[in-house]
C-alpha cells in the first residue's frame, strides 16, 4: 500500500512538473503580446513623420492585422527565403501579427492549421500548399467564417474558384519568354543571330507547373527564331544528379550542342559537371551556352566562376506582394485573382555586382 | 482477491492520469490563450474533426497492442486506401459506395495476411507489418505517383456535410455568426470507438484478447484458441485501419503517395499515452482516444502560439511518452512487490 501511495505521489508530482513546464513555455507568449502593444505605440509616435497607410490602418482599427500563414516546411533554400520574406514583411512595425505554422510537408497539418486560424479569428489566411489537391472542405470553412484566403507559390485545385481570394506566385511562362529573349539578344551580340543554333533542354519534373511554363515559354519564342533547332528535350527531374546523367547522354548523342537550357539551377550544375567531364567548355568564354532558371545563390557563384551564362529568377520573396493585396483588401478594393511576383534576368556579367544584394 | 483489485486500480490510474492531463492541458490552453478563441467549443470539435481517422486507427492499434503485437503498416495502408478511393472514383469512374466497399475489403485482406503470418507462422509482428508497410506504400506509388484530387460528388457531399449543433454559436471578428459543427466522420469515429470499447470490455472475444496478451501460456491452458484470437485481432485491426483511412480521406479529399507518413507512430504514441502496455495485456480504447486528443491539443497550442516551431509538437510528445512509460513501469514494479508479499 505504501508503494501505491508513493506511485500516486510521484505521478502527481510529475504531472505538476509537466504543467509547470507548460506554464513556463506559455509565459513568453504573453510577454511578447504586451511588448508588442508597447512597441507599436512607440513606432506610432516615433514614425509620425512617415505615417504610411499601413500604420494609419493599424491605428484606426486600434489593433494590428492578424495574418495566419501555413508554410510547406523548410525543404530548400528557396522555401527558407520564402518564409523569411513573409516573416520580415508581416512584422509588428508594419502593423501585422503573423501566426506562422510549419506543416512539415504534410497536408493534414496544413488543414489543421487553417482550422485553428479560423478559430483564432485571423483577418487573413495565407497558405503555401504542400499539395494542390484536397482543399475544398477546409477552404469552405474559411469562406463560411468570412476570412479571405491568399494562396502563394503552388496553385490549389478546387472545384470552386471563389474559395480563395487570390494567388501569388511566379509566372513560369514569362520566365520561359525571358530566357529565350535573353538568348536571342546574346546571340545577336555575338553575331550569331542567323547561324543555326542547336539547343538541348533539361526539363523539370514532367507536369510540375514550373516545367510546363518554362518549356512552353521557350517553345513559343522558338517560332520566331527559325534558325534555332531543338535537338532533344528530356527530364532531369529538377535534381543535379539526374541533370548530369541526362547531359552525359546528350553529349554522347550530339556533337554540336550550342545551348543547354536547364529548367532549374540544380540541373544546370549537373550539366556543367557533365560538360567539363567530357572535356568541353561552357559559360561566357566557353563553347556551350548555359541558360538556367531560379537564380539561387549558388547560381551566382557559378556565373562568377564563369560556368553559367544566365539564370532567370524565380522569386521567392512573396511577402511584399501578399502585403500589397492585403492592404488593397483592407481598403475594400477588389484584387486580381492572379498576382505575379516581379522576376529578373541575371546574366553572368552582372553576377558579381548583384550577388551581395541577393537575399537568397 | 486483493491482487485483482490492485491490478485494475493500476490500470484505472493510468487512464485517470491521461484524462486528467488532457483536461488540465485544455484548461491551461483556455487560460493562456484567453481571448484568442481557444475556449470556443469549435476548437474542441476540431480536435475530433482533424483526427477522426487517427481515433479509429489508434483503437485498432490498441487491440493488437493488447495481444502483445504491433502494427506499423497502418500509415501506409491509410495512404493506399486514400489512393485507391481517389483512383477508382476519378480514373475508373466508379461510384463512391462500391469504391468504399473495395477499400474496406483491402483493409480486411491486410488484416488476414498479416494476422496469419503473426499468429500461425509465429513471425514477429514488427517484421510482418514492416513488410506490410513497404508493400502498401509501394503499391500506392504504383497506382499513381501524381496527386489525385477527389471530385466525386457523392464523396464530397459526405466530406462536406456539416452537421451544425444548435447551441454555442459565437460571432467572429467579421461579424459572422458561427455555430459549432462536426462532420459525419466524427460521428462514425465515435460510434466505432464505443463499439470497440464494449466489445473489449463485455464480450468473450474481447476478454480473451486481454487473456492472450496478458499471458499466452495461461490463455492456452485456459483452453483459449490463441492463434484464432490473434488472427481475429489483426483482422479487426485491418478493418478498422481501412475505415480510419476512409475517414482520413474524407478530411483531405485526395490520394497521394506521401500521405499519412508516420501515422503508425502517432497511433502507437496515442495508445501508449492512453495507457496501453507494449508488453500486452493492458490497454483501453478510451485512453487511446485521449492520447489522440492530447496530441491534437499540443498541435493546437503550437498554432495558437504562432511563433514556436511546429517541431515542438514532436518534442512534447516525446516527453509525454517518456513520462507515461516511466509511470507504467513504476506501476508494474509496485504490482510485482505486492505479488511477492502475498
Amino acid at each position: 500500500m505504501k508503494k501505491k501511495f508513493l506511485c500516486t505521489l510521484i505521478s502527481v508530482v510529475m504531472t505538476t512538473a509537466m504543467l509547470a513546464g507548460c506554464g513556463g513555455g506559455a509565459k513568453p507568449t504573453d510577454a511578447p503580446a504586451e511588448s508588442k502593444t508597447e512597441s507599436t505605440k512607440e513606432t506610432d509616435t516615433a514614425d509620425q513623420t512617415k505615417t504610411e497607410t499601413k500604420e494609419e490602418d493599424a491605428k484606426e482599427s486600434g489593433e494590428s492585422i492578424v495574418v495566419g500563414f501555413s508554410q510547406v516546411g523548410a525543404e530548400s533554400d528557396w522555401r527558407t527565403a520564402n518564409t523569411s520574406s513573409m516573416k520580415s514583411t508581416f512584422t509588428e512595425e508594419n502593423g501585422y501579427t503573423l501566426l506562422f505554422d510549419d506543416a512539415q510537408q504534410k497536408q493534414e497539418n496544413q488543414i489543421k492549421a487553417v482550422r485553428n486560424f479560423i478559430q483564432q479569428d485571423v483577418d487573413y489566411i495565407v497558405i503555401a500548399p504542400v499539395t494542390e489537391t484536397g482543399w475544398d472542405t477546409v477552404l469552405k470553412e474559411a469562406q463560411d467564417a468570412g476570412i479571405p484566403v491568399i494562396i502563394v507559390d503552388r496553385m490549389v485545385d478546387v472545384s470552386d474558384d471563389s474559395l480563395y481570394t487570390a494567388w501569388v506566385g511566379s509566372n513560369f511562362l514569362q520566365e520561359g519568354y525571358d530566357a529565350a529573349d535573353w538568348l536571342a539578344q546574346y546571340l545577336d551580340k555575338q553575331g550569331r543571330g542567323s547561324e543555326e543554333i542547336n539547343i538541348v533542354t533539361l526539363q523539370g519534373t514532367i507536369g510540375a507547373s514550373a516545367q510546363i511554363g518554362r518549356t512552353n515559354g521557350v517553345e513559343e519564342r522558338m517560332k520566331d527564331h527559325t534558325n534555332w533547332k531543338m535537338l532533344e528535350r528530356q527530364t532531369g527531374e529538377f535534381t543535379q544528379a539526374r541533370g548530369q546523367e541526362v547531359m552525359e547522354s546528350f553529349l554522347k548523342s550530339y556533337d554540336d550542342i550550342d545551348v543547354v537550357i536547364a529548367e532549374n539551377d540544380n540541373m544546370a550544375f549537373g550539366a556543367i559537371d557533365a560538360i567539363k567531364a567530357a572535356g568541353k567548355t561552357c559559360g561566357p568564354n566557353g563553347d556551350i551556352i548555359i541558360v538556367s532558371f531560379d537564380a539561387v545563390a549558388a547560381a551566382f557563384d557559378s556565373m562568377i566562376a564563369g560556368d553559367m551564362n544566365v539564370s532567370v529568377e524565380c522569386n521567392p520573396l512573396h511577402g511584399p506582394r501578399v502585403a500589397e493585396l492585403i492592404q488593397k483588401l483592407e481598403k475594400g478594393e477588389t484584387v486580381d485573382k492572379i498576382a505575379y511576383v516581379e522576376e529578373g534576368v541575371y546574366p553572368a556579367d552582372t553576377a558579381e555586382a548583384k550577388k551581395p544584394t541577393r537575399e537568397y | 482477491m486483493e491482487k485483482k483489485k490492485l491490478k485494475l486500480n493500476g490500470n484505472t490510474y493510468l487512464l485517470f492520469i491521461t484524462v486528467l492531463l488532457f483536461i488540465v492541458m485544455y484548461i491551461a490552453g483556455i487560460i493562456i490563450f484567453h481571448g484568442k478563441g481557444f475556449g470556443r467549443f469549435q476548437v474542441l470539435l476540431n480536435l475530433f474533426i482533424s483526427n477522426a481517422g487517427l481515433i479509429v486507427i489508434a483503437a485498432g492499434m490498441t487491440i493488437v497492442m493488447i495481444t502483445g503485437g504491433i502494427d506499423i503498416s497502418v500509415g501506409s495502408v491509410v495512404a493506399l486506401v486514400c489512393m485507391l478511393l481517389a483512383w477508382m472514383m476519378e480514373n475508373k469512374g466508379m461510384d463512391a459506395i462500391p469504391a468504399l466497399m473495395i477499400v474496406l475489403v483491402v483493409g480486411l485482406i491486410f488484416g488476414v495476411v498479416q494476422g496469419f503470418l503473426v499468429a500461425y507462422l509465429k513471425i514477429q509482428p514488427f517484421i510482418v507489418t514492416l513488410a506490410g508497410m513497404f508493400f502498401a506504400r509501394g503499391l500506392t506509388a504504383i497506382i499513381s505517383q501524381e496527386m489525385i484530387s477527389i471530385k466525386n460528388e457523392v464523396f464530397l457531399s459526405w466530406a462536406n456535410a456539416k452537421i451544425y449543433l444548435p447551441f454555442g454559436g459565437t460571432v467572429n471578428k467579421k461579424g459572422v455568426m458561427l455555430y459549432p459543427y462536426v462532420y459525419p466522420s466524427v460521428i462514425i469515429a465515435l460510434l466505432i470507438l464505443i463499439i470497440v470499447f464494449i466489445m473489449l470490455k463485455y464480450t468473450k472475444f474481447g476478454r480473451s484478447i486481454y487473456a492472450v496478451g496478458g499471458n499466452e501460456q495461461s490463455a492456452l491452458l485456459m483452453g483459449l484458441n490463441v492463434k484464432t484470437i490473434k488472427l481475429k485481432a489483426y483482422i479487426l485491426n485491418g478493418f478498422l485501419c481501412s475505415i480510419g483511412g476512409f475517414l482520413f480521406c474524407l478530411n483531405t479529399s485526395a490520394g497521394f503517395v506521401e500521405q499519412a507518413k508516420g501515422f503508425e507512430m502517432e497511433a502507437i504514441a496515442s495508445s501508449v499515452i492512453g495507457g496501453t502496455l507494449l508488453t500486452g495485456g493492458v490497454g483501453n480504447v478510451i485512453g487511446s482516444l485521449f492520447g489522440v486528443l492530447i496530441k491534437g491539443t499540443i498541435e493546437t497550442f503550437i498554432t495558437f502560439q504562432g511563433t514556436l516551431s511546429s517541431w515542438w509538437t514532436k518534442i512534447t510528445i516525446a516527453a509525454l511518452l517518456a513520462f507515461f512509460i516511466i509511470l507504467q513501469s513504476l506501476f508494474a514494479k509496485a504490482k510485482e512487490k505486492v505479488n511477492k508479499v502475498s
